[in-house]
């Protein structure tokens, strides 16, 4: 029924869709002077396969498009990157992020086009997604519903409520995708409250578990063709990240899940996003 | 009051295909008639109140009209956050149901007593907040509020066997509802505890004090006009409810008192104990927190300068 909306992919493929996003995200938290530029590194990826490729009828208000909830909403930034690569939104308001009477917060607000749910506050977008693929199977709609968590996520209570639920209702069209760079706060999430064996997990709660590396476009792009939300479990896509992908001072270093970046911080970090290639 | 709202959603639900009834897993002998005539739009989430909210959240989102089902302190607190974060901050027809507010579990104890359901709910922007007094009325609040766009909490007792006396089924959002007049006096009441004001007001009447009985049924949005009406013509009134003093039905008379400047002197009844520091029933509980007939007779006659009682 639904048919694949028009991804304006950037022009070579996704590899460099996901570079793009990277680029805004340090361009746009350098202007506003904020962090959390490592978490949205993270999924810079992840974002451009869902948003170049996968997800249908994005940034529409049409009843059929796939819901995506990005439940790790201190990552925001990646997800306007790719709202305005997709023109949704345009030049202009990306850059009022973080500015005083902007849509575009930390976090998303749902009042912008193109975020279904406002989110920040760990360990709800799951549960909702759940909600909106209940609805779409009692309405015998085909879209799907996609929610990227953070693995430190997982250490809410409540998302393991929906994990159950979602295993009961055999939600097929529901897909959790675990962004698994092993950060969180304050430390490594196994110093903090280990989750390993991640995989497992899902899997003895009843889920279709998918492991993959999540800055290779070309895996992500299978594993999501891959999914039959039709039939079966709900998925999880449980992606091997890095926190702060693509900016060599900053992957895997806890401190940049708050920290903004200095002027020459700045110019490094971009000048490594324009060098680089992630697949 | 929870059977009335099973029997009558049922009923609703006939007409209406968006609604849908969720529980974490309460509602024996209550939801079963809901769940034979429904089964398709029927989900026992288990228990597991937040994700209920939030499942709930996104049901509103693609068109239903949610209610989800719990004893009034699960379901207005554990999935508190869930609930202003969802329903609340996306305006969704989510429908909160709190069963047995007040101390109407008795026996099972503080962790089922609802004493500060309604100042949570109260305190949510657009949040409405409905507590009727006895079953027919929550009948007729129920068909005549669950199409509002936004979230809605209700508190409904428990009881179905008992109508508040020439109430008559009566609900209007945002108004008072007059029980019985009398130029003395003035009590507040709200809730299945309305009986017990009624009663009180019945005693006062018999040593020759006329009171009068208003019933507040919804706290968001406020019966403001009815309220300030009603406060200026007495010089005392007093507000009755099973829930603690802060943020509830005395709160929001006295918020509107303040506002309007009325120099009525507003008295509080309600649960004034330090909660878990004794069990027992309904009764026994309502006794020690004064909020018998007799109890607010009491208070209201010692508001009145009256001591012999």
């Amino acid at each position: 029924m639904n048919q694949p909306a028009a991804h304006i992919v950037a022009e070579g493929g996704l590899v460099s869709t996901a570079k793009q996003i990277r680029k805004i995200i340090i361009e746009e938290s350098k202007r506003a002077n904020v962090g959390h530029i490592g978490s949205a590194l993270s999924i810079a990826d992840i974002i451009a396969v869902l948003f170049g490729n996968e997800l249908r009828l994005i940034g529409t208000d049409d009843p059929l498009r796939d819901r995506f909830i990005l439940s790790k909403g201190h990552a925001a930034l990646a997800l306007y990157a790719a709202l305005h690569l997709e023109g949704v939104l345009t030049e202009g308001q990306i850059q009022t992020y973080c500015k005083d009477g902007s849509m575009l917060g930390v976090h998303p607000e749902h009042r912008l086009r193109g975020i279904d749910f406002s989110t920040g506050s760990l360990g709800h977008g799951l549960s909702i997604g759940a909600g909106t693929a209940l609805a779409a199977r009692m309405k015998r709609f085909d879209y799907r519903t996609f929610v990227l968590v953070s693995d430190a996520e997982c250490n809410e209570g409540a998302l393991w409520e929906t994990v159950m639920f979602a295993a009961h209702q055999k939600l097929s069209n529901l897909v959790a995708i675990v962004d698994d760079n092993g950060q969180q706060a304050l430390g490594k999430t196994k110093d903090v409250l280990d989750l390993q064996p991640l995989a497992e997990k899902w899997d003895a709660f009843g889920w279709e578990v998918h492991v993959t590396d999540g800055h290779d476009t070309t895996c992500l792009r299978e594993v999501f063709a891959s999914l039959d939300t039709a039939l079966g479990k709900p998925k999880v896509v449980i992606c091997k990240t890095v926190c702060g992908k693509g900016v060599s001072f900053m992957e895997g270093k806890v401190a940049w899940h708050y920290l903004p970046l200095s002027d020459e911080q700045y110019l490094q970090a971009l000048g490594e996003i324009e060098e680089a290639s992630f697949s | 009051m929870r059977r009335a709202f099973a029997h009558t959603l049922t009923e609703l639900a006939h007409k209406d295909p968006r609604i849908v009834l969720m529980t974490a897993d309460l509602g024996f002998m209550v939801l079963e008639e809901f769940s034979e005539s429904h089964p398709d739009r029927f989900f026992n989430v288990g228990v597991a109140e937040a994700n209920m909210v939030g499942l709930a959240t996104g049901l509103a989102a693609s068109g239903f009209i949610p209610f989800i089902y719990s004893i009034a302190t699960f379901a207005s607190m554990r999935g508190y956050e869930q609930i202003r974060n969802g329903p609340v901050l996306h305006e969704l027809p989510v429908r909160i149901v709190g069963v047995g507010g007040g101390f109407e579990y008795g026996h099972a104890g503080i962790t089922h007593h609802a004493l500060e359901d309604l100042a949570l709910a109260r305190v949510q922007p657009g949040l409405t907040v409905i507590a009727p007094g006895d079953h027919r009325q929550a009948a007729a609040a129920l068909a005549d509020t669950y199409q509002l766009p936004g979230p809605i909490y209700y508190r409904f007792g428990k009881r179905d066997d008992y109508e508040l006396p020439r109430l008559d089924g009566r609900f209007r959002l945002g108004r008072t509802e007059i029980l019985q007049e009398g130029d003395d006096l003035l009590i507040i009441t709200l809730g299945a505890l309305s009986s017990e004001a009624v009663l009180a007001a019945r005693l006062l009447g018999n040593r020759g004090i006329e009171t009068t009985v208003a019933l507040v049924s919804s706290l968001q949005p406020p019966p403001w006009d009815d309220i300030q009406s009603l406060i200026g013509k007495f010089p005392v009134a007093l507000t009755v409810e099973e829930h603690y003093p802060e943020g509830g039905l005395g709160s929001m008379v006295c918020e509107i008192a303040a506002g309007i400047g009325a120099s009525c002197r507003v008295l509080r009844c309600a649960v004034g104990t330090s909660p878990g520091s004794y069990f027992g029933g309904e009764r026994y509980l309502r006794e020690a927190n004064g909020l018998t007939g007799q109890g607010i007779c009491a208070t209201a006659l010692k508001a009145l300068g009256v001591h012999d009682a």
